[in-house]
């Protein structure tokens, strides 16, 4: 009897961990047309769904740049990005404000994974700034952010 | 006779579906009712207009090379047609990617005098 309970949690809880650290992109054409092309593809799974909300509702103001999409796309893209996203796990996912954070960059478990990184290193001419995932992450652009492929250039 | 008219039908409407670049140097001169200056429009693809950036500054000023996103650093493959099959031949894409980036070196959109001298100065490289 308790076998039966305790082995599909144990399960469960091995699995888990894997899952977690996955950021393979999930196939979408419309994404892959309409964010890649400034930079590489974010995995949707790095923020939570009330940041692409707010992040799609301005894109005509995007970190300084017009992104602006047509209105079909963008909300296509949109339900993509909410349907993979990382929800509480990305860690905090709001501003002092209370407003929904819009950098991957600004979140609690970026963060968390980059404390080795000193804010001398992020401003390397080599690196330029913590959104410049490929300069440390070799695959980066597939969604691979493993640790075989890192490497900080100098 | 009717053959040659289906023929020409057909023949019509694949050509209105892929553009090739030099329909967009006719479109945007004839909604600028002048014709169109390779020499402006070099000018003004490498000058700065107030903002931060020209058109130079992702796509080079020489745009058969490939170029850099000045912000995030992305490549850019080469925007003259001599170089890179693939551009000018999307209508859509076309549109949008003038509307955002005079946007974003403008702070307006360009004029159709303005593109039809990028693209005239475009076609003009080898
Ligand atoms: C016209 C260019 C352009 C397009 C198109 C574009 N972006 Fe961006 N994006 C930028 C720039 C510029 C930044 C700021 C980069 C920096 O700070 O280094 C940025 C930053 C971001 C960031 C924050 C990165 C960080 O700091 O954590 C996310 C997330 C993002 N974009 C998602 C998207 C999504 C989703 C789309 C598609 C709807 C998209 N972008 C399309 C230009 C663009
Ligand atoms: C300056 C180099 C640098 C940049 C830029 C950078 N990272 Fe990292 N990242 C690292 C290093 C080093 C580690 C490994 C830290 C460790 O092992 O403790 C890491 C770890 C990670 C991990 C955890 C990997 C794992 O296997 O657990 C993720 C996820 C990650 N980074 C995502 C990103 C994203 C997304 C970006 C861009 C928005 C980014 N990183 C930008 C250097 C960088
Ligand atoms: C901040 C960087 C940046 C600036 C400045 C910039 N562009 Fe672009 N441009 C891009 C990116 C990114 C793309 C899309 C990626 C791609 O197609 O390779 C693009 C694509 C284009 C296209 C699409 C062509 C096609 O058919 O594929 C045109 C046209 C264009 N740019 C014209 C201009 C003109 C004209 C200017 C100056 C008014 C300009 N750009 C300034 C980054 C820039």
């Amino acid at each position: 009897m308790t076998i039966r309970i305790i082995l599909p949690l144990l399960l469960t809880a091995l699995a888990l961990p894997a899952r977690a650290d996955s950021y393979a992109l999930p196939k979408n054409p419309a994404f892959e047309e309409e964010c890649a092309s400034c930079h590489i593809a974010y995995p949707p799974q790095m923020l939570h769904a009330d940041s692409w909300r707010e992040m799609m509702g301005g894109l005509s103001r995007h970190f300084g740049s017009d992104a602006s999409l047509d209105e079909k796309r963008r909300s296509a893209i949109t339900d993509f990005l909410v349907a993979h996203s990382g929800g509480r796990k990305t860690g905090d996912t709001r501003d002092a404000r209370g407003k929904p954070l819009l950098r991957i960059t600004e979140t609690a478990r970026f963060n968390r994974k980059h404390v080795e990184i000193d804010a001398a290193t992020w401003k390397r001419a080599s690196i330029k700034s913590p959104a410049n995932c490929t300069a440390c992450h070799a695959q980066a652009a597939a969604g691979d952010y493993n640790e075989r492929s890192i490497r900080i250039p100098k | 006779m009717r053959y040659l008219l289906i023929v020409a039908a057909v023949l019509f409407a694949a050509g209105a579906r892929a553009e090739v670049p030099r329909d967009f140097l006719s479109r945007f001169e004839k909604e600028a009712g002048v014709a169109a200056s390779a020499e402006r429009g070099a000018r003004f693809f490498s000058t700065r207009q107030g903002g931060e950036w020209s058109c130079a500054s992702c796509h080079t000023e020489k745009p058969t090379q490939a170029g850099r996103h000045a912000k995030t650093e992305k490549a850019i493959t080469p925007l003259a047609p001599a170089a890179n099959a693939e551009r000018f031949t999307d209508a859509a894409k076309v549109d949008k990617w003038f509307r955002r980036n005079c946007n974003d070196t403008l702070n307006r959109l360009c004029s159709a005098q303005e593109k039809a001298d990028v693209m005239a100065w475009l076609l003009s490289l080898k």
